[in-house]
């Protein structure tokens, strides 16, 4: 049996387009600090760290755990780095649980962080590589054609991008760390220009500079807090991007992904015994291709629990409180915010944005070609 | 014509100041780039140097070097300048506290927009080239950038393996050519060596149609840095005739709001005299005029 794991510390930084006011360094260790005083704890406490960042060249830094070990108070002990694409914040978490729950260490940081403002991730992801022409322009081109699908393919009503956009953006106001706050209307999303056809500048997430960081510790150590969220199941899951009859807009490893971690958390039916989550929505529209994908709706039928408010704040099945990924987007963290935003309900923590009595959250994160998923279940029940 | 009369009129002398012990100091220093402050008789740091504090004591002669960099404590921006003012671009003025000094400087604040200044704002100091002794020296300061460019460049020999050379070389001669697995039978194009589902080689190699159907594409409207190609532009994954992977390319020759899902598209290739081992022989798919495939008939490439 697994040693039980919990989430005691959390903490991020006030994400922004652009933190000039810090380094990367210091950047990691505002997160980290927030989280080691959310949690009682001192860089002493810690037995080792978990980082996660997105792909190199979205820094230019390479290895950048090796860099930012002193900013961690990592001297003498263990870190690691997990890589695993835009999904790399959830994947670092899971790695990070899954130390504690294996006995290798009873207190562990982890954390993620991006600074876009240092680079230009559209460049990162678009290269002229020799021997083929350069087609694909940034995370928008590739996801364009899989959003287009999906509309065919649920016959889905067509503002239901822009719908997302606007519920998303209106939790973020409730949200003072978030990066965007903007208070727009559905026919302000509706007119904003189509940069990569059939997606709309207002329905794609923003670039931001942040960090997030979470202590997880063994049971004998969680009541350091009155409200640890505990890990109530955990997956990884991971498919090739190109092989003859993908479903890549529901694909086979996120929908392995929802069932495994759902198994181990003993759900058996998500929209009844989960309260909220928090899923990693970059493109408005994955709000409803993921609620097919993880089991919320039946395939086809996603939009419509959009459509209907039932994801809003106050609806059925609130997605996204915190703003997501469409008002705060450092790419390596993105996930671990979705991560530690689901265990803020859970603690109750979650201030404006609280879900009321959340029990049980669900945690999301994916990247790559819609090839890499990882997830947790939190809840406030051990 | 105006009742009273007027007239241009100059006045213009070049007077000789005396500086005295404490300013003519400091202007001097000017000239070899070197930023002095004085120390009051209380001990405080004056820069610019003053030969009487604002309490009316005489001020030490005692000179300490400075940093030449400091903190906008207020300013004021010129959108047009004047004659005699540092510059024929807009400007601000500004109060700049040289760092460890207790008083303020007023020079010119070189930030190009106003919305680069605040208070507050760290600024350096910027030599004139010609010096004469004289506050001129300091051509002005200028906003310091918590930050500074960090370039990478790497160089790469691109191997593009033996299956996808296979590939380029079928261009080379206007084909297209995918790898079969034996026992599974799905054709890739290109050919990847392995079948991802199945793990069996896919070293029979076949030729493809340069006839498909556009399964689902994208119109890209945003431009970025390193971009080939000026937007908009259409590109879509197209399943060929005879494979069973997509290749992506661009759709043209028909205006945007006319491509459909479904559509039946046709390589448009460019001379032969232009081929080499490279997709970008076909300088794009255009449609082919047929009745579009059934959406029952691509589905399962989506």
């Amino acid at each position: 049996m697994a040693e039980p794991c919990a989430v005691i510390g959390i903490g991020q930084t006030k994400h922004r387009e652009s933190r000039r006011d810090l380094s990367i360094p210091g950047l990691v260790r505002d997160a980290a600090i927030r989280a080691l005083q959310d949690a009682d704890m001192t860089w002493k406490d810690i037995d080792s760290i978990v980082i996660g960042t997105a792909p190199d060249m979205f820094e230019g830094v390479m290895m950048p755990e090796l860099w930012l070990s002193d900013a961690l108070g990592a001297a003498g002990k263990p870190i690691l780095r997990v890589h695993t694409a835009g999904s790399v914040g959830g994947s670092t978490a899971v790695v990070a649980a899954h130390l504690v729950q294996g006995g290798v260490h009873e207190k562990v940081l982890t954390l993620a962080f991006e600074k876009q403002s240092e680079s230009n991730a559209m460049w990162a992801l678009s290269p002229a590589i020799p021997f083929q022409p350069q087609l694909v322009a940034g995370a928008g081109g590739y996801f364009a054609p899989l959003i287009r699908s999906y509309i065919r393919r649920a016959d889905a009503h067509p503002d239901t991008g822009c719908v997302v956009a606007v519920k998303d953006r209106q939790h973020g106001l409730l949200n003072p760390n978030a990066h965007l706050h903007l208070d727009q209307t559905l026919e302000q999303v509706k007119a904003s220009p189509m940069l990569w056809d059939p997606i709309r500048y207002s329905e794609t997430c923003p670039s931001s500079d942040g960090a997030v960081a979470m202590v997880l510790v063994s049971a004998k150590h969680a009541g350091r807090v009155s409200n640890p969220a505990w890990v109530k199941g955990t997956s990884v899951r991971t498919e090739r991007t190109f092989f003859a009859g993908r479903d890549q807009v529901n694909p086979a490893a996120g929908k392995l992904c929802a069932k495994d971690v759902y198994d181990e958390a003993g759900i058996s039916n998500p929209l009844q015994e989960i309260d909220c989550a928090e899923v990693y929505v970059p493109f408005s529209w994955f709000e409803p291709m993921w609620l097919e994908n993880l089991g919320f709706a039946e395939e086809g039928e996603g939009w419509k629990m959009t459509m209907e408010g039932k994801t809003k704040l106050g609806g059925e099945m609130p997605w996204n409180m915190s703003g997501g990924v469409m008002c705060t987007n450092p790419i390596g963290a993105s996930g671990m915010l979705r991560f530690a935003e689901a265990a803020r309900q859970v603690r109750g923590t979650a201030e404006r944005h609280q879900v009321d009595g959340a029990k049980v959250a669900v945690g999301h994160a994916y990247g790559g070609g819609s090839q890499f998923f990882a997830m947790w279940v939190v809840g406030s029940e051990r | 014509m105006s009742e009273i009369l007027s007239a241009p009129y100059v006045l213009e002398y070049t007077y000789t100041r005396s500086t005295g012990p404490v300013v003519g100091r400091f202007l001097e220093s000017l000239r070899y780039e070197v930023l002095e402050g004085v120390k009051t008789a209380d001990g405080r740091v004056l820069c610019p140097p003053l030969e009487y504090d604002e309490e009316g004591e005489p001020t030490t002669d005692e000179f300490v070097p400075m940093r030449p960099s400091g903190t906008v404590k207020s300013w004021s921006w010129v959108p047009e300048p004047r004659r005699g003012h540092p510059f024929e671009r807009p400007f601000a003025w500004a109060l700049v506290q040289i760092d460890g000094a207790d008083n303020a400087m007023v020079h010119a604040v070189d930030a190009g927009e106003a919305k680069r200044m605040h208070t507050g704002m760290r600024v350096r100091l910027r030599w004139a080239d010609e010096k004469h002794g004289t506050i001129r020296d300091i051509a002005c300061f200028e906003p310091i950038a918590p930050y500074l460019p960090s370039p990478v460049h790497l160089e790469y020999d691109v191997n593009p393996g033996k299956h996808y050379s296979a590939y380029l070389r079928g261009l080379q001669e206007g084909k297209l050519i995918g790898g079969r697995d034996p026992e599974a039978g799905k054709v890739y194009v290109p050919p990847r060596g392995a079948d991802p589902m199945t793990g069996n080689p896919t070293n029979e190699y076949v030729e493809v149609a340069d006839v498909g159907v556009l399964t689902t594409f994208a119109i890209i409207r945003i431009p970025f840095e390193g971009q080939k190609l000026k937007p908009p532009y259409c590109f879509g994954a197209i399943v060929l005739d005879g494979a069973d992977s997509p290749i992506y390319h661009l759709v043209s020759g028909v205006p945007y709001d006319e491509i459909r899902m479904g559509m039946r598209v046709k390589a448009k290739w460019k001379p032969k005299e232009q081929w080499d081992t490279s997709l970008e022989n076909i300088l794009y798919f255009e449609p082919t005029g047929e009745p579009d495939a059934p959406f029952d008939s691509y589905k399962e490439h989506l």
